[in-house]
């Protein structure tokens, strides 16, 4: 159990737990239950905790899925610096997300599901994890051909590789460019 | 498309008839909750939402009968082996076992919102109801005294107590929370992020599955569903008796109060035998475990692949079938699966690659020559699509990385049966590509120069098939990454011709 990044569990556990808030609390402010105020909290707290877990941190070992579009969350969560780096902070941010919530049984579920998100954000911040945030990478131009690790030598039209191979060079056993006749003429067109 | 529909008849058919269940059993208790006399006096305080709740239970209970039964592999297994006369489609469905499981889950999550919030409905207005003063029907219901046993309706007792109060002080509510919160760990740590890279989490806490389905069981004891029983509705017909509500008090009155009682707990009924089932695979699962493995041959191959060769009294296997390997020496709970790499004919063995955790340590162990060679426990083996390989004439087996293990065991097994002349053997061609990701050497021949030079044109592979094979049904078995499988299934499609007597690319997938 050596590898595990608890954050990234973390993670799941808060985005799942924002949208139970989420909807326990329109549940209550549709249904305009008692202490329905409470209701709306939990949605602004729901919606809150969405944004800030939605882009995935980074990996410390391996390649991380990235969310779909979260790039630009990343740059807005990116901002805050330290306060959404550590995970102590996140972990007593959702703790105190959650408590007001439970007041309410609508919501009741939702403080359930964050607060244990939060001890498991405790525990990753005590390991050291951090919140990195996954760069975009430069686009790399695609290679033509790139996966072709020896293209052939000669310009087209080619012999057979029977025909290609000459005796002086077998023994280096590397196949060589060098002059060959064409059958016809070849022009080399340049647009 | 036609060819679609060839691969996947029986899925569809499957799938549609599990969805007709859900609908019909969702309907059918919400028809029978929302019209029936016995709850009349129920929907007075609480409307749809008893339907919605009992409707959603239904299917709740339904899908959790279900989510059991693919996980009994051993179950599937021997199905497996008793279908054999069936066609192999109808096999492979048992190899979509996986995703079946997956589906029930999400269908049990989205049940347990309906019922959740139907549920909120329903305490919010039992709450309403003790409180309100106004004389009407429904206060008149939430207010019949509960002195004795049977005569109230209204779980609330009082007006000042709250609903998170009646929740958590009722086995209903609390049994509630605490599954719907399994559930939702279990969920979390099973998206396919967290399982695929750290398996460890989702294997341990998807066990809590244990607790949720104790609590269901409990769940259903309280009998909190009211209705009215059989001899109170002799003397209170809700049709005849709602009206005059007020008059219910009154000795002479035609109407006496009525008197209620409980659901009685179902969601054991439903659980009971697939529970009994598991219960039984668990302990076959670790029966076969226990049974002494004795390691022949230990190979530590480059690029950190370490091979074993092993034997175990009575185990037979087929080709590309998987076992769940233990070493108790490094973790005591956790089995992780791997394809065996020899051919039915020889004893039995495994390519393990670095890729974790538990394989690190594995090779680690093994590495050390001068400490004993660490026990193992095997369970197995299971079955995958590549036992249909030799129903094929012609067989197309495509491999990326370590997935190129079952193949190794089919191609050492068709070795073997030309050995031998297997008149069972369809199999005349079988051409394999294997795309090996390693920079350094090539873990299969051992050779510096890689066996390929980039990736091969699907495109141009498929059509020379067609054409050198226009009347025959090839198979294509992949194992490998699904951005493989796409374009591969794309080709098969593309390529298959659509009169069914000429050539038909059969595209089969396996995964773990």
């Amino acid at each position: 159990m050596g590898q595990i990044e608890w954050a990234m569990w973390a993670n799941e556990q808060a985005l799942a737990s924002g949208l139970i808030l989420i909807t326990g609390g329109i549940v209550a402010t549709a249904g305009q239950f008692t202490q329905w105020y409470l209701g709306a909290y939990s949605i602004a707290a729901g919606v809150l905790v969405c944004l800030l877990e939605y882009p995935r941190g980074k990996r410390s070992k391996g390649s991380t899925m990235e969310r779909c579009g979260q790039k630009y969350l990343t740059r807005v969560v990116k901002l805050f610096g330290p306060l959404t780096r550590n995970y102590y902070i996140r972990a007593f941010l959702h703790l105190g997300l959650a408590v007001p919530a439970g007041f309410l049984l609508a919501t009741i579920l939702g403080t359930a599901c964050l607060a244990i998100a939060s001890g498991i954000y405790l525990l990753a911040a005590i390991r050291g994890e951090q919140w990195s945030p996954i760069e975009p990478k430069p686009k790399e131009r695609p290679q033509i051909g790139g996966t072709i690790k020896q293209p052939p030598s000669n310009p087209p039209p080619r012999p057979p590789a029977e025909a290609r191979k000459k005796p002086s060079e077998e023994a280096a056993g590397v196949p060589t460019g060098g002059p060959q006749e064409n059958p016809m003429p070849v022009n080399d067109e340049v647009v | 498309m036609g060819n679609w529909v060839v691969n996947h008849w029986f899925s569809v058919l499957f799938l549609v008839a599990w969805l007709g269940l859900n609908v019909f059993l969702f309907v059918h208790a919400f028809l029978s909750f929302e019209k029936a006399t016995k709850y009349y006096y129920t929907r007075q305080i609480l409307g749809s939402a008893l339907a919605w709740a009992r409707a959603s239970a239904r299917c709740l209970n339904f899908n959790r009968m279900l989510i059991l039964l693919p996980m009994c592999r051993n179950l599937l297994s021997f199905l497996r082996g008793t279908c054999s006369f069936y066609r192999s489609t109808l096999r492979k469905q048992l190899d979509h076992n996986l995703a079946f499981h997956k589906l029930v889950g999400y269908m049990i999550c989205l049940h347990t919102a309906i019922h959740i919030i139907a549920h909120l409905f329903n305490l919010e207005r039992y709450s309403r109801s003790r409180q309100a003063t106004d004389g009407s029907l429904a206060s008149i219901l939430s207010n019949l005294p509960h002195q004795e046993n049977y005569s109230w309706l209204n779980p609330i007792q009082s007006p000042n107590t709250t609903v998170v109060y009646v929740t958590f002080t009722s086995i209903a509510g609390l049994t509630g929370v605490i599954i719907t919160v399994a559930l939702v760990l279990m969920v979390t740590s099973a998206m396919e992020f967290i399982r695929r890279s750290y398996f460890e989490v989702f294997w341990y806490t998807h066990h809590i599955f244990i607790i949720y389905f104790i609590g269901l069981g409990i769940h259903g004891l309280g009998g909190i569903v009211w209705g009215q029983t059989e001899e109170s509705m002799a003397e209170n017909h809700p049709h005849k008796c709602a009206e005059f509500f007020d008059k219910w008090d009154d000795p002479a009155s035609y109407c006496k109060p009525p008197q209620f009682e409980g659901l009685p707990a179902e969601s054991w009924k439903w659980i009971l035998a697939p529970g009994i089932l598991y219960i039984f695979e668990r302990i076959l699962r670790f029966y076969r475990s226990q049974q002494k493995v004795v390691i022949t041959k230990v190979v530590m191959h480059p690029s950190k692949v370490l091979e074993l060769q092993m034997h175990k009294h009575g185990f037979s296997m087929e080709v590309g079938q998987y076992i769940f390997v233990n070493c108790p020496s490094i973790s005591s709970l956790e089995r992780h699966p791997f394809t065996l790499t020899s051919a039915p004919e020889e004893d039995f063995s495994i390519h393990i690659r670095a890729v974790g955790d538990w394989t690190e340590n594995l090779i680690r162990t093994f590495e050390q020559q001068y400490s004993p060679v660490p026990r193992i426990q095997v369970d197995g083996p299971f079955g995958t699509v590549s036992e249909d390989v030799f129903q094929y004439e012609v067989a197309v087996l495509v491999g990326a990385g370590i997935g190129v293990t079952p193949f190794a065991s089919i191609l050492k097994s068709i070795w073997y049966k030309f050995q031998h002349t297997d008149h069972n053997l369809k199999t005349q061609k079988a051409g394999h590509a294997a795309l090996n990701f390693d920079k350094a050497n090539d873990i299969l021949t051992g050779l510096k120069q890689k066996t390929f030079f980039g990736r091969p044109m699907w495109d141009n592979e498929f059509s020379t098939i067609a054409t050198a094979h226009p009347k025959l049904a090839v198979g294509v078995f992949l194992c490998g990454p699904q951005t493989l499988a796409k374009s591969l299934s794309k080709c098969c499609h593309q390529y298959s011709s659509l009169d069914p007597r000429k050539v038909q690319f059969y595209f089969n997938k396996e995964n773990f």
